[in-house]
């Protein structure tokens, strides 16, 4: 599905879940530095799957259950990071950054511009996030638009398994502060609604996908698509069932959000002229204004039509299945937004 | 005691207090007329140390520039006794590209990894980065320690008590210093804590607490050798609360009127009180202080000037450093 250079000789099927896991432990093996802290990432194998296995290879000493104490063991991340390690450390729910953000933002995210650049915090900083599955307002937010917001930290958010490990092992790698943020609904989890493209062949070897370049998904000339994460999904399955009406949508997976690929917006409404956000977080102050931004900063003659936003209008997430698919950025409202600007 | 120790003690204190002084002075020197905090060379918010140098003092003594320091937004005395650069620390202070931080950090935002230095200007957050270096320091296989510094105001924090709580439960290679000034700003410590002394709180985490009384140099350097002996020999951390005394207001312009006993408090001072000591007990004599003082004062100057000199970072570098 990714648009991609290289494809290894090799390769297996496996979950998000599952690439992710892949790339975190071939970094482990590679760099004695890597370890991954957090609440159940031990045993368990991470609430989300996000470390399953991790432990039986490579023992308590690296893979380590944490006291739900989330500014004690982010702010140990940051000042091993500061050390020399490479620490990998989980923050079970986007939504629980209230209890530890001035880890997250003052320090992991600052120090390296308070310090003039002498001090580095290569850490990485993982998330769950998303909605759909009727937990409420405190466990289905995205809440990427508030860490994108807060200058000192790439936020990367994967869609699908090859992109997952090599973002993941790319994140690992860097010398930044990387807040990896990843979807339940994306993840291939046994006990949620499968994604049939959370599951796809990952090669086997290690890869990097690079931070900030947005993969343009699906081609097309009537209409860009931008969004990220589980959204490409519902874009992806409207842009196929638009293509038997004659709407031709280019769809881009944005892939991060800091950096944020704006060539590859500015190239793809270039060529459609149209513009459709989908974005899984809140409306204001976000991701869909800053990529609306993006084409009218430079040249708003480049639109054909007002561009159109996608987004959780403004309101916490409702726990009521039909209440929640009313505010989430599904199918409907996706082909609806696509449809008025194609109409425009 | 050694003599020797007493002594180097007391050279730390002095030249700590005689770089605040220069600080205090270059800070006032354009603020007028009236005060604005945002003029002169060194703008914006001062948070001096003057009083509260027996804790950096006593606890530094026993560490090397490969052990960490965590310190708070009132960082001087800690960043001083611990050996950092001090035309580094006047250049950032200065807002100077030779700074620290090239002028982006300030006077509350010190790093330095030659000295394995930070500081932090939300208080008690300074807390769980030092958990982390700690945590590498084992993994590296050393016996280095890591110290993290708060006052009593943010020993009722979150982070304070998830931080000792995770220290204790991982045997991290810590020592938890709190300096008591007795305000959080202009809260008393009455108003903010329910029982007299933090250092009890270490039981509730399973490591010892220890409080030093009336800003005892001498005694803090034996609870902080305890310590950091503990912790660099595998024992875990341990919780050291220092009564001091805040010499100045909580920050430069502060008026205290809160403070009824303002008078009082310069007849606390510690380092007068430590002087007539040494010499009572003839380890320090008129030459010896002098020379102190004179070679303090010295190191200072040297590094305001260099402050003075450098450049002021170019506006066209304003973006940098966000990202490695």
């Amino acid at each position: 599905m990714t648009v991609t250079d290289t494809q290894a000789p090799s390769s297996h099927r496996l979950t998000t879940s599952k690439a992710m896991v892949d790339a975190i432990a071939y970094e482990m093996e590679r760099d004695q530095g890597v370890v991954y802290l957090g609440e159940d990432v031990g045993p368990y194998g991470g609430i989300f799957g996000s470390t399953g296995g991790l432990l039986e290879r490579f023992g308590p000493e690296r893979v380590i259950d944490t006291p739900i104490s989330e500014s004690a063991f982010i702010g140990l991340g940051i000042g091993a990071a500061v050390e020399g390690m490479r620490p990998i450390v989980e923050l079970m729910f986007a939504d629980f950054m209230g209890v530890c953000l001035d880890q997250i933002y003052n320090h992991m995210a600052k120090i390296h511009f308070e310090s003039g650049g002498n001090v580095r915090v290569p850490m990485v900083l993982t998330t769950a996030v998303g909605g759909g599955y009727s937990d409420g307002a405190q466990h289905s937010q995205c809440l990427w638009g508030t860490f994108a917001h807060l200058p000192g930290m790439k936020v990367v958010v994967p869609s699908n398994p090859y992109d997952a490990k090599g973002l993941m092992t790319s994140a690992i790698r860097d010398d930044n502060p990387v807040v990896y943020m990843f979807h339940k609904g994306v993840m291939g989890l046994p006990w949620m609604v499968k994604n049939p493209r959370a599951t796809a062949d990952v090669p086997d070897d290690a890869y990097e996908v690079p931070i900030g370049k947005a993969a343009v998904v699906r081609e097309g000339s009537d209409v860009t698509v931008v969004t990220v994460s589980l959204s490409v999904h519902h874009a992806l399955d409207v842009a196929e069932k638009l293509a038997d009406d004659g709407i031709s949508v280019e769809l881009l997976d944005l892939r991060s959000l800091v950096p944020l690929d704006r060539r590859a917006i500015l190239d793809s409404v270039t060529k459609t002229g149209r513009l459709v956000v989908v974005d899984e977080d809140y409306l204001s102050y976000g991701l869909s204004g800053e990529v609306a931004a993006t084409i009218t900063d430079t040249d708003p003659a480049l639109l054909q039509a007002p561009v159109r936003r996608v987004a959780v209008p403004d309101v916490p997430i409702p726990y009521a299945h039909a209440l929640e698919y009313a505010v989430l950025p599904r199918h409907d409202r996706i082909e609806a937004a696509i449809r008025s600007v194609v109409d425009a | 005691m050694e003599q020797s120790v007493r002594v180097e003690l007391y050279r730390t204190m002095v030249l700590s207090r005689a770089f605040e002084d220069a600080i205090l002075r270059e800070y006032h020197a354009d603020k007028g007329p009236g005060f604005d905090i945002g003029k002169g060379a060194v703008p914006g918010e001062m948070h001096l140390s003057s009083g509260q140098e027996p804790a950096a003092a006593g606890v530094c003594a026993h560490l090397t520039t490969d052990d960490a320091v965590t310190a708070t937004h009132r960082p001087h005395h800690f960043a001083i006794a611990h050996g950092m650069d001090l035309r580094k620390m006047a250049a950032e202070i200065f807002g100077r590209e030779t700074g620290f931080g090239r002028g982006r950090g300030g006077h509350m935002h010190l790093f330095d990894p030659d000295t394995h230095f930070s500081c932090s200007g939300i208080i008690a957050e300074g807390y769980p980065p030092a958990l982390g270096q700690a945590f590498a320091f084992r993994r590296q296989g050393t016996d280095r320690v890591a110290v993290a510094v708060t006052g009593e105001g943010a020993a009722n924090q979150g982070a304070f008590h998830e931080s000792l709580n995770l220290a204790a439960l991982w045997q991290l290679p810590v020592v938890f210093v709190v300096e008591d000034n007795d305000w959080g700003i202009s809260v008393p410590r009455s108003a903010s804590t329910a029982i007299p002394s933090n250092a009890e709180r270490g039981a509730a985490y399973g490591m010892p607490g220890e409080r030093v009384e009336d800003n005892a140099v001498e005694a803090v350097y034996a609870a902080a050798g305890r310590a950091v002996e503990r912790a660099r020999s595998g024992g875990g951390p341990s919780l050291i609360e220092v009564h001091t005394v805040r010499l100045l207001g909580h920050f430069e312009g502060d008026a205290q009127g809160y403070r009824p006993e303002l008078e009082d408090v310069p007849g606390r001072d510690p380092i007068p009180t430590y002087e007539r000591t040494l010499r009572a007990d003839g380890a320090l004599d008129d030459d010896a202080v002098e020379g102190i003082a004179t070679e303090a004062t010295e190191r200072v100057e040297d590094a305001i000037s260099f402050a003075k000199k450098s450049a002021v970072p170019d506006p066209s570098t304003a973006l940098a450093y966000v990202f490695a």
